[in-house]
């Protein structure tokens, strides 16, 4: 385990990743005004290179890169530690990232002659911040310092949601900040445990000392709760649907697409690799139980709406179910772990990618329409042949048929239940596909049909591409080869049963 | 009992009305001096496992202070952030509430 506490040769590239939007971020307040565009736009291409950079590092030396910072080795100090995961999700945030930056330009762009604007500024500086978070929470080593990163998350999620002022959005955004409190809270006391019992907060040394005590117990199931709320796991998906279908689309695509991840990603690292070693078979059947129920009830619910947005929006709190098959699907060191591990991770991209850019088509065709009522949208594919393109692409992810990442992810999850004798999970997976068919044929069906509609405005075809792009990589991750399947091992600890 | 376990207690007892008044309380400004409320709870038991440092030769183990250092700055910004919130929507509609169905009524909910 020594090794995972010395900085390895490309140790630096992480704190160039954590760097480059927290130098923006902070940079966009001091000029303001265009240059806080500017800024965000001209540093995408560059933290999309330092991900690339990271992953090739990962990749080719085929083990976990490290950086003490300080030259500090843990417990005294605080490592940053980049694995197979996490090199992907940098890669998928810097993606996800540029996309919206670029399709946000329509919208929050402030070109010369024009006033600038609060709102502009605003969200500039919190795409930056979010992913800056979220960076962070990608390659931190230290249980404290992810609660902060965490935090930082949130607080540049909230201001997205309320950015154009309405009193509707402001309740949405100040019912997510109270959850997402609640969560913090809750995970920070669970901090103050594992602290407490065993003196250290360092990923790979506390998994080394920690028993199966009550104080465990305790802080693993506080920690557990206050990310559930923050990934909003069905019974706490309240939040969601208001927050990220009132938020401009360019917001909800990063809110829905990476920011409901990066709470996702701690409960990985937290049962994963902090707590490997503990019996938990019950507790991973009872979140496995979560995210069934979540599976079904966010797709029916998601049945039931007559906005486009907010459809999308139930569909993430399916989506997220999906997620959840993890534990019970990867837990332990046996031989079908890995394949429950990979329908995992693949979930959580096709569903980033997918969801992106559906929100970015429905910000288009509400744009382009007037309105996103559903069951106004007669005719509408005539017109905007691309944008719906781009949302029959990105169903056909979410339900999960071939070629698609959302078919790989629930491959491998129909794999990983058959090769472990838990046959139950095969319902859910499959019954969330069929009801998730039922609502992109909601959207579709009526496009579809021979009505006449006309534009309000007519869309740009920049925007459009982009979006049109992400699913492209939705889709293109169904061909995903072996090796990206064995990238993503890199850095797993497998599960040690304790004496 | 020894001046730890009080001070754990009551830890513990801050964050278990704190929790109960976040959840039930149906005002957000009243939730969020719930949420304040198991903050200082949270930042008693960091207390109480910062003595624990004592027993490795330490009187305090400077560890868990800076933790709560840390964690005071961020509950502050973030009660800020939930104030501002709560400002400007009473402003906006004279009407603070979470609850959904207000704002779907057709009046928006602003004239109650």
């Amino acid at each position: 385990m020594a090794e995972l506490g010395t900085t390895t040769p490309g140790g630096y590239l992480l704190v160039l990743a954590i760097l480059l939007p927290l130098g923006g971020m902070m940079l966009s307040f001091t000029p303001g005004g265009r240059w806080a565009e500017r800024i965000a736009l001209g540093s995408t291409p560059f933290g999309f290179a330092l991900a690339c950079a990271i992953a090739f590092d990962v990749g080719r030396s085929g083990k976990p890169i490290v950086y003490a910072v300080g030259g500090l080795a843990p417990p005294l100090g605080i490592a940053l530690r980049a694995d197979g995961i996490s090199a992907v999700m940098l890669v998928a945030a810097a993606i996800i990232v540029a996309a919206a930056a670029f399709y946000a330009r329509a919208k929050f762009a402030t070109p010369e002659g024009v006033r600038e604007s609060r709102s502009s500024l605003t969200y500039w500086i919190m795409l930056q911040a979010i992913w800056a978070a979220l960076t962070i929470i990608f390659v931190g080593g230290d249980l404290f310092n992810l609660y902060v990163a965490l935090e930082l998350l949130t607080f540049a999620a909230v201001p997205l949601v309320c950015i154009d002022g309405r009193p509707e959005t402001l309740a949405a955004a100040l019912r997510y900040l109270l959850f997402a409190l609640f969560g913090s809270i809750s995970y920070l006391l669970g901090v103050a445990l594992f602290y407490g019992a065993h003196g250290t907060l360092d990923i790979p040394l506390l998994a080394q000392r920690v028993q199966a005590t009550p104080v465990v117990w305790t802080a693993a199931a506080l920690m557990t709760c206050g990310l559930l709320a923050k990934t909003a796991l069905f019974p706490l998906h309240l939040w969601l649907p208001p927050a990220h279908a009132n938020a401009p689309a360019a917001a909800s695509a990063v809110l829905s697409g990476l920011v409901v991840k990066g709470s996702f990603f701690l409960t990985l690292r937290l049962w994963f690799y902090v707590l490997p070693a503990l019996p938990a078979e019950k507790i991973a059947i009872v979140l496995g139980c979560l995210g069934s129920a979540a599976i079904i009830a966010g797709s029916i619910v998601a049945l039931r709406q007559a906005r486009l947005k907010l459809l999308i929006a139930y569909s993430t709190v399916a989506q997220i179910g999906y997620l959840f098959l993890v534990f019970p699907l990867a837990a332990g060191a046996q031989s079908w772990s890995a394949i429950g591990w990979s329908a995992g991770v693949m979930q959580i991209l096709a569903h980033a990618f997918a969801k992106a850019a559906m929100f970015f088509s429905a910000g288009l065709l509400a744009e382009a329409l007037g309105h996103d009522q559903i069951a106004k949208l007669g005719g509408a594919a005539r017109v905007l042949p691309l944008t719906f393109l781009t949302i029959a692409l990105g169903g056909l992810s979410l339900m999960g048929l071939p070629p698609s990442g959302g078919f790989s992810a629930k491959w491998l999850m129909l794999q990983a239940s058959a090769a472990s004798g838990q046959w139950l999970w095969t319902l859910p997976v499959l019954g969330g596909g069929l009801l998730a068919a039922g609502y992109v044929y909601r959207i579709l069906a009526p496009a579809l049909s021979d009505e006449r509609i006309s534009l309000v405005s007519s869309p740009r075809r920049s925007q459009e591409v982009v979006a049109l792009a992400l699913t492209i990589i939705a889709l293109a991750l169904g061909f995903a080869p072996q090796a990206f399947f064995d990238f993503l091992e890199i850095g797993r600890p497998l599960a040690v049963r304790l004496p | 009992m020894t001046p730890s376990v009080l001070a754990g207690l009551t830890g513990a007892a801050l964050v278990g009305l704190g929790f109960y008044g976040l959840i039930l309380h149906p005002h957000p400004l009243r939730k969020l001096l719930a949420f304040n409320l198991i903050g200082s709870g949270v930042f008693l038991v960091f207390g109480i496992v910062a003595r624990r440092g004592a027993a490795a030769g330490f009187r305090f183990d400077p560890v868990p202070q800076a933790m709560v250092i840390t964690g005071i700055v961020v509950a502050f910004a973030a009660s800020a952030i939930a104030v501002a919130l709560i400002l400007r929507l009473s402003m906006e509609s004279r009407n603070v509430t979470l609850d959904p169905e207000v704002w779907t009524r057709p009046n928006g909910g602003g004239a109650t």
